[in-house]
């Protein structure tokens, strides 16, 4: 495409037949890159934008209580001191995200694994299926289910007697245990393990399916067990995906809102206990953001959201860095 | 080296553990499903889609009440949410595969994946910031734009994935026909492409449908039909996962049980979009 060139021709029967031309081609061309590389570029802005406003509408927070003050500061009182500190919110989003992975990463493993090695087709076909099924429920229809099913039952048949057998064999528990209300830590940890279970599963499984055949027909040519395979020559392959995965599923645990919201019984205030109340950093914003009055209030939530902003920040590019390091040819390394 | 036998009792205790978890994963799914169907199904009735919820009072004192408002709120935020994602998404794609070698790609990529890896209640406060704030009031408009957000990195992601999965063989093709590229890319690359974007796009939607968190400072709720048809956009707007939310931490027995059919509408919705987005990949596969 030159149309300097066709521009530049003198007879005028060309030029004529040529304009179109130059139009279509062209322009036309200009035209789609412009409107391409705009629309790339408002994803980028978008992307910058959320940062830098979240930042900027809890300026006044962060300036008023310094960042790491704010981070560590352990008191949130909107009603009588209007002290702002993140503390316990940070905390109950790490803890209860963390023991959501613990709890979740085995069996998903495990899934991934049957499903990628062991199942026949059709039955890996189905548990596919099921697990991204898991997945696309929408978080509030699994906090329903967890305020009238799952916190219910779980407080009758295990909080409650593990508290009285506490009560009556190790009083010195019971702090630690806190109040069996049903909605609280535990609750929210074991209801984010489930919602995570299905991400961990599908990362893992891709990791292991893209263990090359030759691997295993080696390991199965020095005579291993169907196990011995996998645990030899699969999964030491595969752990760079592996652990990049469980990274993203611990991103998706601390950025879940409504099931968590509904199922953490909602305290502000640290210690929290096993089976008691306490809130994360996405809760809290749930719960406080459309009551709040004060501006320094609103601007703390922001901060909250600004300080979720890098968590998430940092979890994902942590995945991404430990993918990159950890498979394929990085795998030697360690 | 332990002996054989010790090998494979290991090997099949191995299995049975696999097994094992394996269920125990697909146990809950099973569990949640059965309990939103049953609960779900004996609390609808005929007034849940014909009726408006009003206040409290008129569900305990047994008067008809429904979810009417909500049903056409979900719609009417949804689709226009879709509506401002797929141009940016698709374009952003576009320029993703389409233009690889240009120097804004690894920062589009990048961004696209933080955009996607952040909660969607930032989206929600980023687009109260954006949308609510200056317009004065919550809207069904900011529950579209916080839902876009949603959307957007999903949808260029899957754009760039279909649209990388044409041969470039096709786009010399057009190109040495004397097309221009624009034409290649979208009279040739998009409808062979089309099961892929058609897919993302589905995948993207059940995923924001599903989401309360950006529409609880956005589009806020209402227990009412608004008066006016662009009630829906510009004033507060109803959506049924914030309605489930705010009827199931109610104190109200009658709207518990709302909750539930508010849950089993919401997951068939859900799930029927998702179904047909795995249904389409699953015929593409057959025909490649």
């Amino acid at each position: 495409m030159k149309p300097e060139h066709q521009k530049d021709s003198k007879t005028s029967v060309n030029e004529v037949q040529k304009l179109p031309n130059i139009i279509y081609l062209w322009l036309g061309d200009k035209i789609f890159s412009v409107v391409v590389v705009l629309l790339g570029i408002s994803i980028i802005l978008l992307a910058l934008g959320m940062a830098w406003v979240l930042l900027d509408e809890g300026g006044l927070a962060l300036r008023e209580f310094g960042f790491f003050s704010f981070v560590i500061g352990t008191t949130w009182d909107p009603a009588v001191q209007l002290a702002f500190g993140a503390w316990p919110f940070f905390f109950g989003t790490i803890a209860t995200s963390t023991f959501a992975l613990l709890i979740a990463f085995f069996p998903a493993l495990a899934v991934a694994i049957f499903s990628a090695e062991y199942a026949p087709r059709w039955l890996a076909g189905m548990i596919d299926n099921l697990i991204q099924l898991i997945a696309a429920i929408p978080s509030v229809v699994i906090g329903i289910w967890g305020i009238f099913v799952l916190a219910p039952w779980l407080r009758d048949s295990i909080y409650m007697p593990v508290y009285v057998w506490a009560e009556t064999n190790a009083a010195g528990l019971l702090p630690i245990l806190g109040n069996p209300i049903g909605y609280g830590m535990a609750t929210a940890t074991i209801v984010l393990a489930l919602m995570i279970v299905p991400y961990t599963t599908a990362l893992a499984k891709d990791a292991i399916k893209s263990v090359p055949k030759e691997q295993r027909e080696a390991s199965w040519a020095l005579g291993s067990t169907r196990w011995e395979v996998m645990r030899m020559a699969v999964l030491p392959y595969a752990r760079g995906g592996i652990m990049a995965g469980a990274i993203l599923s611990l991103g998706r645990a601390i950025g879940e809102t409504m099931a968590v919201a509904m199922l953490i019984g909602n305290k502000n205030t640290l210690p929290f206990s096993i089976f008691g109340a306490g809130a994360t950093m996405p809760s809290v914003i749930v719960n406080e953001f459309r009551e709040a009055v004060e501006s320094l209030h609103l601007s703390s939530l922001m901060a909250i959201g600004f300080v979720l902003f890098l968590i998430a920040l940092v979890v994902n590019l942590t995945a991404a860095y430990i993918n990159r390091k950890l498979s394929i040819g990085g795998g030697q390394i360690l | 080296m332990k002996s054989l036998k010790r090998r494979q009792i290991h090997d099949r205790f191995m299995v049975s553990l696999l097994v094992v978890s394996t269920i125990a994963v697909l146990l809950p799914l099973i569990i949640i499903i059965s309990h939103v169907l049953i609960e779900g199904f004996s609390a609808l009735n005929v007034e849940f889609f014909t009726e408006e919820l009003g206040s409290p009072s008129r569900a305990i004192q047994g008067r008809p009440t429904g979810l009417v408002h909500t049903i056409l709120g979900t719609i009417v935020v949804d689709f226009l949410a879709l509506a401002i994602a797929v141009p940016i998404g698709i374009g952003a794609g576009m320029m993703l595969s389409e233009y690889p070698e240009h120097m804004l790609n690894p920062t589009l990529r990048i961004m696209n994946d933080t955009l996607n890896g952040m909660p969607a209640i930032l989206k929600g406060l980023f687009a109260f910031v954006l949308i609510v704030k200056p317009m004065g009031t919550f809207s069904g408009l900011a529950g579209a734009v916080a839902l876009s957000f949603v959307m957007l990195p999903i949808i260029a992601r899957a754009t760039e994935s279909a649209l990388l999965s044409i041969p470039w063989t096709i786009r010399e093709a057009g190109l040495a026909l004397g097309l221009p590229r624009w034409r290649v890319v979208l009279s040739t690359v998009m409808p062979a492409a089309k099961t892929g974007l058609v897919t993302g796009i589905l995948l993207a939607f059940a995923r924001a449908a599903g989401e309360a968190a950006p529409l609880l400072f956005t589009s806020f709720g209402n227990n009412y039909l608004p008066d006016r048809w662009y009630g829906f956009i510009l004033n507060p707007v109803d959506t049924l996962p914030q309605r489930l939310y705010s009827l199931a931490i109610s104190p109200y027995e009658q709207w518990h049980s709302m909750g539930w059919a508010a849950a089993i509408v919401l997951l068939l919705f859900v799930i029927i979009t998702f179904v047909i987005a795995r249904f389409l990949t699953r015929n593409k596969m057959q025909q490649a």
